[in-house]
């Protein structure tokens, strides 16, 4: 049983409240006067731990965030101050005495989420480091959690954000937003990093304990709010909230995978849905295309009514691939195309592309749908083959093994 | 903060001598020297003759040893350098990107270690 007061419940309610929303900001506002990732991680450790204490006593103060980052600003210059190396300490303590002795009313403490963001999705460090460190760093997410996700162990993931850490104030990555000239290329990794958490999501299903889809949509939404009126991040929001809003339906009642097509509509998350066209309106009305615009152009046209507009996904996917001149969406290219009828261009614009998709499953399943509508039949099965033993999950080889026993023997 | 800028290419990639896009590269470096020289980083800056001039120096159970040719075998050499001081990485990458081995080999950009506890 337990004795706890309903103050010190209350306190640990109210911490845990602030850790969850505002970490994120209280790390970036950390890093950004300790200059220190590290460090900033530990200070805001142990100001958590001491506000159970005192905040059990007295309650909560009238402002928590306030409180933390005053009392792991306290924390880090007395760490200073253990090991001080004179005059360069010295200058570096009395910046942070004035921060500290400010006073630090939530709506006060300047917002450095964007900087922070920005750092983690910084192109120098691997593309998984970023994924993990913003993970960790923005959205707070523990080393296990993140580790889980990328099914690595938990020291391996723990050297991994280190490395990423020490790279950061090695090489000195600068915490800041880039200039104009910089600007397009960052946002565009940043976006990519958000769009990779929510596919590792989407993949792994609603049943793990950190639900990555809500997480990716959190940080696409706060970017939203710290750069407003920028087409590309509402462009991938509206990518994000169009897709989220069909996870229902994705999978039929007999477990397997459903293309939007053959989806039940009723399923279909209706706010989501209108939030997102509305998003994407709102972006290509700005006139500043991008390729996350045009990826949630396609996964709008794909959800038209009554049903996909393949001719414009074809047309749509055309242009994608002037921003991203990969195999990949070459394929997705020829798909649509097939699809808007035009099966044989489709299969020819296939065949260039072989030898650098062999290892990629969805074009073999792409291809073995295409021979089969060709009625090149013996093909196709082949193809469906490779592609159900390549297959990711249960799912997707249950949708495959249909289309293949839906073959003329 | 100082950075090294290590300039590697593969030497039968790189434009010959006597055509356009070699007066183009030779170009290129003398611009982002200039430019270099102008904005007032530039602390170093030098190019290595060809491999075929290197010696590697090792000392093994006590010996040294000499051999002729370079320590790595691989395609692309280290054909020459920069050390830049500068704010921060970015400014750093931003003048390696000006680098025209960039358009055929690879060039790595390294921060110099720091010996001065006071700075860490």
């Amino acid at each position: 049983m337990t004795t706890a007061a309903p103050q010190a419940i209350a306190a640990t309610k109210a911490l845990e409240a602030v850790m969850r929303d505002d970490r994120g900001r209280l790390m970036a506002a950390l890093i950004s006067r300790l200059r220190d990732w590290e460090l900033a991680e530990e200070v805001l450790q142990e100001a958590a731990l001491s506000a159970v204490s005192h905040w059990g006593r007295a309650g909560p103060p009238s402002s928590p965030q306030g409180w933390l980052l005053k009392v792991a600003l306290r924390k880090a210059i007395d760490r200073m101050r253990g090991g001080a190396r004179e005059a360069k300490k010295a200058a570096a303590m009395a910046v942070l005495a004035k921060a500290e002795a400010e006073e630090m009313e939530a709506a006060h403490i300047p917002d450095e989420r964007l900087s922070l963001i920005v750092t983690c999705c910084h192109p120098a460090l691997e593309q998984k480091s970023q994924v993990a460190l913003t993970l960790r760093t923005v959205c707070g997410l523990t080393t296990t959690d993140i580790a889980r996700v990328f099914l690595d162990s938990e020291p391996a993931m723990g050297q991994r954000l280190s490395r990423a850490k020490a790279k950061i104030a090695k090489a000195r990555i600068p915490f800041a937003v880039p200039g104009p000239e910089a600007w397009e290329d960052r946002l565009n990794a940043v976006l990519t990093t958000v769009y990779l958490i929510f596919t590792t999501g989407y993949t792994a299903g609603p049943d793990e304990p950190r639900d990555l889809c809500a997480e990716a949509i959190f940080l696409a939404r706060l970017l939203a709010d710290l750069r407003p009126a920028e087409a590309e991040i509402e462009g991938a929001l509206a990518l994000l909230l169009l897709t989220d809003s069909r996870r229902a339906a994705r999978i039929g009642p007999d477990g397997a995978t459903l293309p939007p097509a053959a989806q039940d509509r009723r399923l279909w998350d209706a706010p989501a849905l209108a939030e997102g066209r509305a998003l994407l309106d709102q972006a290509l009305a700005r006139r500043a295309p991008g390729p996350f615009q045009i990826k949630a152009a396609i996964a709008a046209c794909q959800m038209a009514d009554p049903g996909p507009d393949w001719p414009q996904i074809a047309a749509l996917y055309t242009r994608l691939y002037i921003h991203e001149p990969t195999p990949v969406i070459a394929l997705n290219h020829a798909v649509a195309l097939a699809e808007a009828g035009y099966v044989t261009e489709a299969l020819a614009r296939l065949h260039p592309l072989d030898a650098a998709l062999q290892a990629y499953q969805p074009y073999h399943a792409a291809r073995a749908a295409l021979l089969a509508r060709a009625g090149r039949h013996d093909d196709s099965r082949v193809a469906y083959d490779r592609a159900i033993a390549m297959a990711g999950s249960l799912n997707d080889a249950l949708f495959l093994s249909k289309g293949r026993d839906a073959l003329p023997r | 903060m100082q950075y090294m800028i290590l300039i590697y290419s593969d030497p039968t990639s790189e434009p010959a001598y006597g055509t356009k896009e070699f007066d183009a590269m030779m170009g290129g470096y003398f611009m982002l020297n200039e430019r270099m020289k102008a904005d007032g980083v530039l602390k170093a800056g030098e190019a290595l003759q060809g491999i075929e001039t290197a010696t590697s120096v090792r000392q093994r159970g006590g010996k040294v040893e000499t051999m002729d040719g370079p320590f790595a075998e691989t395609k692309e050499h280290l054909g020459g350098y920069y050390l830049i001081d500068v704010p921060d990485l970015d400014t750093a990458l931003k003048y390696a990107a000006l680098v025209p081995a960039v358009a055929y080999g690879t060039v790595e950009v390294r921060p110099l270690m720091n010996y001065n506890p006071m700075d860490n």
